[in-house]
């Protein structure tokens, strides 16, 4: 094999970081560099610094230290099986790729993820060298995302927590059964586990000690995951099921949908379709919906699949109009909530507009309400609720059927 | 009258300019404002006026009104200038029903969005310095008037290097401290070396099946694309997707040589010896597996007992708890330390007892964020007895003890009275004496604390009778 050089290696190293959805570098801790000893700064929403014709953020620079991977997944392009060409960086040269990345403005910190080389514990051992190398040495400030290895030791996540903004565990597939059948070497008992001691640490981070002395800090932007869709026969449902209980176990910030996309030298055991890129849309709804518009599973994926010619409100006020029409002065939160076309902000203005008089249908634009899908199901001065309980209710915000083209 | 605002510290005049206008009692609509060069129109004597005033709004309203100035709209100072007197009025902040207010609130709106694009979309170049610090030019074209706004960011984050963010207008400078001035040279800075793996890198993680040019657009928009060093990639990008796609699919796997899977398989095998059978390493390890009960799939791990394998006394809890769930061992969350303090009272050392639960997985339901401990019923308690049983019969105790309702009804088939019955020795299925307390969780429900104290100290004297037996 020829020594690749660094194009080289980025090239091969970015692209197999590319199957990761998240992207995200908002929160954690407030820093920044104006005192001159450093580069760097985070803590308030994070900034998209470029967007690749996917339609994705590129926030973060996306790597992977190595590609060789003993494990061997279907779904993924690194597995062992795979013929994919390997490289691997050194510490130095993912410092310096991030250092002067940064420095040009084109991105907010690292999301370095990898392969699983020798042991979990050597691969994340060199992992937080190059946390730590960013820190102590370079005096980084931006953000840095750890993928961490469910199998490495605790003192290994305790370390990598003091130096990552946030740290993340994929839980790859929404079952079980999925998981053991495509991920031979995984278990989702020691993802659970990864991530609990993951909130235990953080929770036990953010205590005070009986001194009074505040704890060394510990991944402060929090915990993500991800779920590949469509690579086994999980329905929404179980998949929202998983997400919920997620969310609760282990308090995480995000968990992430990855519309299962075909793969160079991909395993035969997959689909090698078009990536169902319409129902991991209306996951990420609907996962809104659940953690920010007091909707339950079951209500909005009760009968097993989304609908995927509508917003999941929108398909949920249509099967439940006899809880329509709100009124607009009079309805509390979380009745306004499940408006279509209302966002958390529109409701929050309303109830806020409220208290300075009756509100009326003209208004509603001006408060961010899109009344195209609002309209039928709330009445207001100004508007009565009107087609409620027209038949064909649903086919006038379905999408008319359409020629599929390729761009 | 013409009041000419100055290029650099427009929003700062602006504001000094209202203040007086006020105290004079001049009426918005007589001002023509204008940035930079313009003829000053000095006939202010004919100017109607009204009662002069001191201004006073919130803070809110002026933060947002000064970020609207900086739109490029010409009448903003106009409508500005009548806003804050009618807030100063009464009238309330942030009412969009009324127009004036709400072109405010969406010029902030917009503002906000071409400063989060410069914070975005600045790309630096490196150029050549003769002093310590690394030195770095950008060129960059905003749709507004916002780079006194907008660069504060940057040196805050760009601390320790001298930059130049040069834009049609205006020119911020920093080498430590931020200035602002006229822009004279318009030149692009020349590229820079690491843009070619920048363009490596935006090339290597655009995703082929998933082209959405339209999203990438909505927030990239063209008009940045000509100072952004990777935007020209994108045409071909978009045009050999579907190519790339094609071929994918289309390409049947391969197998990696024989020799190297070989290789990757034995390191990937965990080589942990299996524990000795029978013993209770063992059976932990089965119980790990264990789906006897629907219990196991909403949990994180099976939680089993801890301790040695020759304790003379097995403490038989309920279930484990959130903490207990999420750290794998039981009696960590509060509840054991309710229990760890009492016991070291009454002189019962933790480290010489087997600690477990009648059932060992976490039953909860789930309410957003949280999750709320929910009793075992009773088939989870029968499906997991056959674990208790099973550490009951490696340990052989010279006494069990049971800590609530849950761990009575596992151990002896009957978990009423507990209140009658604690203190009380009793025997389990084997006859293997068994004393009755209650849970440490009980003693932290209890609302009224003196209450609480007495139990307390009960709970303390049965753990006491449970030492003699060490």
């Amino acid at each position: 094999m020829s020594r690749r050089t660094l194009t080289d290696k980025l090239a091969i190293l970015s692209d197999a970081a590319k199957y990761d959805a998240s992207c995200a570098s908002s929160g954690g801790e407030r820093r920044d560099s104006s005192d001159g000893k450093g580069v760097g700064s985070s803590g308030g929403s994070g900034i998209c610094h470029a967007y690749a014709p996917d339609g994705r953020c590129i926030s973060l620079l996306k790597i992977l230290m190595t590609n060789f991977c003993i494990y061997d997944c279907a779904y993924c392009v690194n597995r062992v099986s795979s013929k994919v060409e390997r490289a691997r960086f050194s510490v130095e040269e993912v410092v310096r790729l991030t250092m002067e990345f940064y420095r040009r403005n084109y991105i907010e910190g690292l999301f370095l993820s990898s392969g699983i080389i020798r042991s979990p514990d050597d691969t994340m051992a060199d992992m937080v060298r190059i946390a730590k190398t960013l820190r102590e040495v370079e005096n980084f400030r931006g953000y840095i995302h750890l993928k961490t290895i469910p199998d490495a030791s605790p003192e290994l996540i305790d370390e990598a927590g003091k130096y990552a903004d946030r740290l993340s565990i994929n839980v790859e597939l929404p079952t079980e059964r999925a998981l053991s059948d495509l991920a031979p070497e995984k278990s989702a008992t020691g993802i659970r586990r990864a991530m609990g001691a993951v909130r235990l640490k953080r929770e036990e981070s953010r205590e005070v000690t009986h001194t009074g002395k505040t704890r060394a800090r510990f991944a402060p932007a929090g915990q993500s995951t991800q779920m590949i869709v469509g690579a086994d026969g999980a329905d929404d449902r179980a998949i929202l099921g998983q997400s919920a209980n997620l969310y609760a176990n282990y308090k995480l910030s995000r968990v992430y949908y990855s519309a299962f996309s075909p793969i160079p030298d991909a395993s035969r055991m997959l689909p090698l379709v078009k990536p169902p890129l319409m129902r991991e849309h209306r996951l990420y709804q609907a996962d809104w919906l659940l953690r920010f518009y007091g909707f339950e599973v079951d209500e909005v994926a009760g009968k097993g699949m989304l609908d995927l010619d509508l917003d999941p409100k929108t398909a949920w006020a249509i099967a439940h109009r006899e809880a329509f029409p709100v009124d607009i002065n009079r309805a509390p939160r979380e009745a306004l909530l499940r408006v279509p076309g209302f966002g958390v902000k529109t409701v929050d203005r309303i109830i806020d507009a409220r208290k300075r008089g009756a509100v009326r249908y003209e208004h509603l634009v001006a408060m961010g309400a899109v009344l195209k899908k609002a309209k039928p199901f709330i009445t207001l001065p100004g508007w009565a609720a009107r087609g409620l309980e027209a038949a064909d209710l649903r086919a006038r915000f379905a999408p008319p059927p359409e020629q599929l083209s390729l761009f | 009258m013409q009041i000419v605002l100055p290029v650099i510290g427009t929003v700062a005049a602006w504001r000094d300019h209202v203040r007086r206008l006020a105290a004079e009692g001049v009426a918005p609509e007589a001002v023509r404002w204008t940035v930079g060069e313009g003829a000053r129109d000095l006939l202010a004597a004919d100017l109607p006026r009204n009662e002069g005033r001191k201004l006073s709004i919130t803070r809110e309203a002026l933060a947002e009104i000064e970020t609207a100035l900086c739109h490029s709209d010409p009448e903003r100072f106009n409508r500005a200038h009548a806003l804050v007197l009618r807030l100063n009025d009464g009238l309330g902040w942030g009412d969009r029903t009324d127009p004036a207010m709400r072109k405010v609130l969406e010029q902030a709106k917009a503002v906000r969005r071409d400063i989060h694009k410069m914070h975005a979309f600045v790309r630096f170049r490196e150029v050549p310095t003769d002093g310590p610090r690394r030195a770095f030019t950008a060129w960059f074209e905003p749709d507004h008037r916002i780079v006194e706004a907008g660069t504060p960011f940057f040196a805050t984050r760009f601390g320790d290097m001298d930059w130049v963010i040069a834009t049609p207008e205006v020119t911020a400078r920093f080498d430590g401290t931020l200035r602002f001035e006229e822009t004279i040279d318009t030149a692009r800075p020349p590229a820079d070396a690491t843009e070619d793996l920048w363009r490596t890198y935006y090339a290597s993680i655009f995703n082929p099946a998933r082209v959405m040019v339209k999203a990438m657009q909505s927030e990239m928009p063209k008009k940045y694309w000509k100072n952004l060093p990777e935007a020209d990639l994108i045409p071909d990008l978009v045009r050999n997707a579907d190519a790339r796609v094609r071929e994918m699919q289309a390409r049947e796997a391969e197998e990696a040589p024989a020799r190297r899977l070989a290789a990757a398989r034995a390191m990937a095998v965990p080589d942990k010896p299996a524990p000795e059978a029978g013993s209770l390493d063992a059976l932990r390890a089965d119980a790990a597996g264990c789906t006897r009960c629907p219990l196991y799939a909403p949990a994180t791990q099976t939680v089993f007992g801890e301790g040695p394998r020759d304790a003379k006394i097995v403490i038989v809890g309920e279930q484990p708890g959130d903490e207990e769930d999420l750290a794998g061992r039981p009696f960590v969350g509060p509840a054991g330390q309710v229990f760890d303090e009492e016991a070291e009272a009454a002189g019962l050392d933790r480290r010489q007892v087997y600690v477990t639960n009648a059932v060992k997985h976490f039953k909860f339901s789930p309410r957003g964020k949280r999750r709320l401990h929910q009793r075992p019923d009773m088939a989870e308690v029968r499906a997991c007895n056959v674990w208790l049983q099973s550490e009951l019969g490696l340990i052989r105790p010279k006494l069990i003890v049971a800590m609530g309702a849950t761990a009575l009804q596992s151990l002896t088939g009957k978990g009423q009275d507990i209140l009658k019955r604690r203190g009380g020795f009793e025997e389990a299925g084997d006859g293997t004496p068994l004393l009755v307390t209650v849970h440490p969780s009980y003693l932290l429900r209890l609302p009224d604390p003196e209450l609480a104290k007495v139990e307390r100290a009960k709970f303390r004297t049965d753990l006491a009778k449970a030492a003699e037996y060490l």
